[in-house]
């Protein structure tokens, strides 16, 4: 397996050594040496040699290795995240690079091991996509080449539909009880037993009693009864497909869940991985002679442009910034409430307890509980950050401002779903009429419309019914449709509307 | 390897998009010039797995530098250092093709036929080619860096080679000589000569029109005939030979007699193409606004006379011009109705470009 040359061999040994010496704790990790070509190729299939076939991959594999000969970028690490996990050195690469990778995927695989958002991935995914690719060829030799890719197709184009955190909801095998109350909820308070007909007149009981009676006639009629986010799911269950469709549809879904995690994680792996090979390469690997070549490595990787978020370097310095604030005991209400600046510029309680905390915040957070826990205004300060929106007078993208929460909340939306729109199945049965209504959850920024239609129509192959999404357009609700033939937009309260039942908003 | 598969797959999907919108692509200009091995760069409106996601201009994002409100950042899908497996960018696919390839993709969609030259105009010429390597051979053929080789090898494997002194001494059993064979190759000859009207009622949409057609109708026999040669001539009153960058270039004015290029090409084909060993394609474009009725009497005879016997098929296409379209073409098929050494088309647009093409190649004369 492992092909290293004695060398790196040698190098391996010793920087998994110094990894685990310095508390990282990994599955056992094979590097393996591959040519820039082989990179490129592992990396269009998202790191796994072997993948179902699609043309998507092609793209990627032509992107890429254009991107590499006209010099442009070039892809230094891969790892994946399976147990044991394989990593990719670059044939080639000079000895620091090397190093530099070996140490960089230790911190990935430590993250992939102890990350409770990857408690639930499939390790031995390396077996589980050459088993999808054996199946999606089979379909494709019964069924016809074209047929099946034209349905992949449709299939990637959903294949963000799903409930990224239902992997890690435990569903109770027991119904919940029906509240056996005999005072039912939706009657006012009774303090006082006299003043009860007084509070609850027997007309406002009955008419209480109607209304409730009706909301729950209501639900469950309502298909799907709640809101359903795991939108894949649903069709491979409820959709008009073939057999071979089903598990095509399954196959994919199952992929976009592996590759989740790694989503939700993104600046965190990153930042981490960037850590520890930024202090296991400055404190025990580099000789004398390399430190100018990996300064300017270093560097490369974690520069930030104006107008690009990078992950790395938000993650390597909100660790280190988390190191430092617990060392020096800058955490907690005394340290919150101190409006001193000199005071908390030199607030040092020496606690020693940054290691262990960054430790902890590897194992439990993701991107979204990281940045919204530990960004602070100093941090956003420290580090220069700003937001930039688009101009519509000047059509161009511009500092919009620099403040804190402005940041924060940027970021947090770009991490919340991936940066993606949350849409949930409302109604099956919309109209009574077996169409779909999808809604989506409007949180003050549209969808592009030319990929919604198209996406739109991407719904109605799956579901075969005339299908509607309600969302937001340019300030005023609405609803689109498309019924296998036009597609359409209406003005929510003209024309067909979708159920006014909203009450779960705001999300979970 | 698998990903060989699914990157052909991809650039079949791309050739397929090119030639839905090949009209479009074939009357754009700035491709004109361009050597058949040369790429070109086509825009592809989206061959993109669509999903519902945000638009950009709407999201903006979080950036780092010292910048003030107000301050232009550059557009966040180009440029900085793009990680893989990070979110692609939301450019416009930008593909890349040889010319080669999009006159193959012109052939498909156009279904023309390969050209079959005409009769016993084939010349074989004898090549020879370097193929391999023979332990025998002159010493002028030696193959340096392979005796050498194994020469190292022997002494290596039989222990005498010493790396303190590096010395390698070949034996006759090491020599390798190059060696050849040789190769009969049919060699067709052909050539295309243009003509084209660049008289003052010619206007440069006209102009535009005719490069265009001569450009792509060029870049066709190109692929087709392997050492095709061509020649330009331009015309008003009076024709002269001129080179290929000239021809796509140039814009004169004056008056029209179409014969003078017609006497000019004569001339050519006589001094430099003997019609027993060449296949001869003249293409003439005009506006069809001719001078005189004489002149085109004079015209119609040398056709009569010279070029529809001596020339496999002689092509006339006259662009719609902005003064009305001119006669010589009805005078034409008047002359020969449908003779089929003679194709005649019209084009009344940049849209109607692909069509002539078919009219002219369609044949495969």
């Amino acid at each position: 397996m492992a092909n290293l040359t004695p060398e790196l061999e040698a190098e391996r040994k010793r920087i998994c050594q110094i990894a685990k010496d310095a508390g990282l704790d990994f599955f056992e990790t094979i590097f393996e040496l591959i040519t820039y070509d082989q990179i490129n190729q592992f990396a269009a299939y998202g790191g796994f040699p072997v993948r179902y076939p699609h043309w998507k991959f092609g793209m990627e594999y032509e992107h890429l290795s254009k991107s590499y000969e006209y010099g442009l970028s070039k892809i230094y690490e891969m790892v994946i995240n399976t147990d044991p996990c394989y990593a990719y050195l670059m044939e080639g690469n000079a000895m620091m690079d090397q190093k530099l990778v070996m140490a960089h995927v230790y911190g990935h695989c430590d993250f992939f091991k102890n990350n409770i958002w990857f408690s639930k991935t499939n390790r031995k995914m390396m077996d589980q996509m050459a088993n999808h690719a054996t199946r999606i060829r089979r379909y494709m030799d019964r069924y016809g080449y074209d047929v099946v890719e034209n349905f992949i197709d449709v299939c990637l184009s959903l294949e963000n539909l799903i409930d990224r955190y239902s992997p890690y909801v435990e569903k109770s095998v027991t119904k919940p009880q029906e509240s056996h109350n005999s005072e039912p909820n939706y009657l006012l308070r009774v303090d006082r037993s006299y003043m009860r007909d007084y509070i609850n007149p027997p007309s406002f009981v009955e008419e209480q009693r109607r209304k409730a009676e009706e909301e729950a006639q209501a639900r469950a009629q309502r298909f799907p009864q709640e809101p359903e986010k795991d939108i894949l799911n649903f069709f491979i269950h409820y959709a008009p497909l073939t057999d071979w469709q089903q598990d095509v549809l399954s196959i994919i879904r199952d992929e976009a869940y592996y590759f989740s995690p790694q989503g939700m994680t993104k600046t965190m792996n990153e930042g981490w991985a960037s850590y520890w090979h930024s202090r296991l390469m400055t404190t025990k690997i580099l000789n004398d002679s390399e430190i100018i070549d990996f300064a300017d490595h270093h560097s490369g990787t974690m520069a930030m442009a104006p107008n690009g978020y990078n992950p790395y370097k938000v993650g390597i310095e909100l660790f280190r910034d988390i190191e430092e604030r617990w060392n020096k005991g800058q955490f907690g209400r005394e340290w919150e409430e101190c409006d001193d600046v000199r005071e908390r510029k030199n607030w040092d309680r020496k606690l020693g307890l940054g290691r262990e905390k960054i430790f902890e915040v590897r194992k439990v957070c993701n991107d979204v509980t990281f940045i919204d826990q530990f960004l602070t205004e100093d941090f956003c300060v420290r580090n220069k950050l700003f937001v930039y929106k688009f101009n519509k007078k000047t059509g161009k993208f511009e500092v919009d401002t620099k403040d804190f929460k402005a940041i924060k909340a940027q970021l947090l939306f770009h991490m919340t779903n991936f940066g993606q729109p949350i849409i949930r199945i409302e109604d099956a049965n919309f109209e009574n009429r077996g169409e779909l209504l999808l809604t989506h959850l409007h949180e003050g920024i549209d969808m592009q419309p030319d990929y919604m239609s198209e996406t739109l129509k991407n719904v109605f192959k799956m579901w075969k019914r005339p299908v509607n999404i309600a969302t937001i357009m340019d300030e005023t609700p609405q609803l689109f449709r498309f019924d296998g033939k036009e597609y359409t937009q209406h003005k929510l309260g003209e024309g067909p509307s979708p159920n006014p039942s909203n009450q779960e908003s705001s999300g979970s | 390897m698998s990903i060989r598969e699914d990157h052909n797959r991809f650039r079949e999907i791309v050739k397929g998009k090119v030639k839905e919108d090949l009209r479009k692509y074939v009357s754009q200009g700035e491709m004109i010039g361009k050597r058949e091995d040369e790429y070109v760069k086509i825009p592809l409106p989206r061959i993109d797995i669509p999903n519902f996601r945000y638009g950009p201009k709407q999201q903006g994002g979080v950036g780092q530098g010292e910048g003030q409100p107000g301050q232009d950042v550059g557009d966040p899908g180009e440029g900085g250092q793009g990680q893989a497996g990070e979110a692609p960018g939301e450019h416009l696919l930008e593909v890349e093709l040889t010319m080669d390839e999009l006159a193959d993709i012109l052939g498909e969609k156009l279904e023309l036929p390969r050209i079959e030259p005409k009769g016993m105009k084939n010349i074989e010429s004898v090549k020879t080619k370097f193929t391999g390597l023979a332990p025998v051979g002159p010493e002028g053929l030696r193959h340096f860096k392979s005796s050498y080789k194994r020469a190292l090898k022997r002494m290596v494997g039989s222990g005498t080679y010493d790396p303190e002194e590096p010395l390698v001494l070949p034996i006759r059993r090491d020599m390798q000589y190059k060696s050849f064979k040789k190769v009969h190759q049919p060699q067709t000859q052909a050539v295309v000569i243009y003509m084209m009207d660049v008289s003052g009622s010619m206007g440069d949409e006209q102009k535009e029109i005719v490069r265009l057609e001569s450009f792509w109708i060029n870049t066709w026999l190109k692929k087709h005939y392997k050492g095709l040669e061509t020649r330009f001539i331009i015309h008003d009153a009076a024709a002269k030979e001129v080179d290929e960058d000239t021809f796509f270039r140039t814009s004169e004015s004056g008056g029209t007699l179409i014969s003078s290029a017609y006497k000019l090409c004569q001339d050519i084909i006589q001094t430099d193409y003997p019609v027993s060993e060449w296949n001869i394609y003249p293409f003439h474009f005009s506006d069809g606004d001719n001078w005189s009725g004489e002149d085109t009497r004079l015209c119609i005879k040398m056709l009569n006379e010279f070029f529809l016997p001596n020339c496999n098929v002689f092509s006339y296409g006259q662009v719609e011009s902005k003064y009305g379209s001119g006669q010589f073409l009805k005078d034409l098929q008047k002359e020969f109705g449908s003779d089929d050494r003679l194709t005649l088309s019209q084009i009344e647009s940049r849209d109607k470009i692909l069509d002539s093409i078919k009219d002219f190649l369609g044949k495969g004369r």
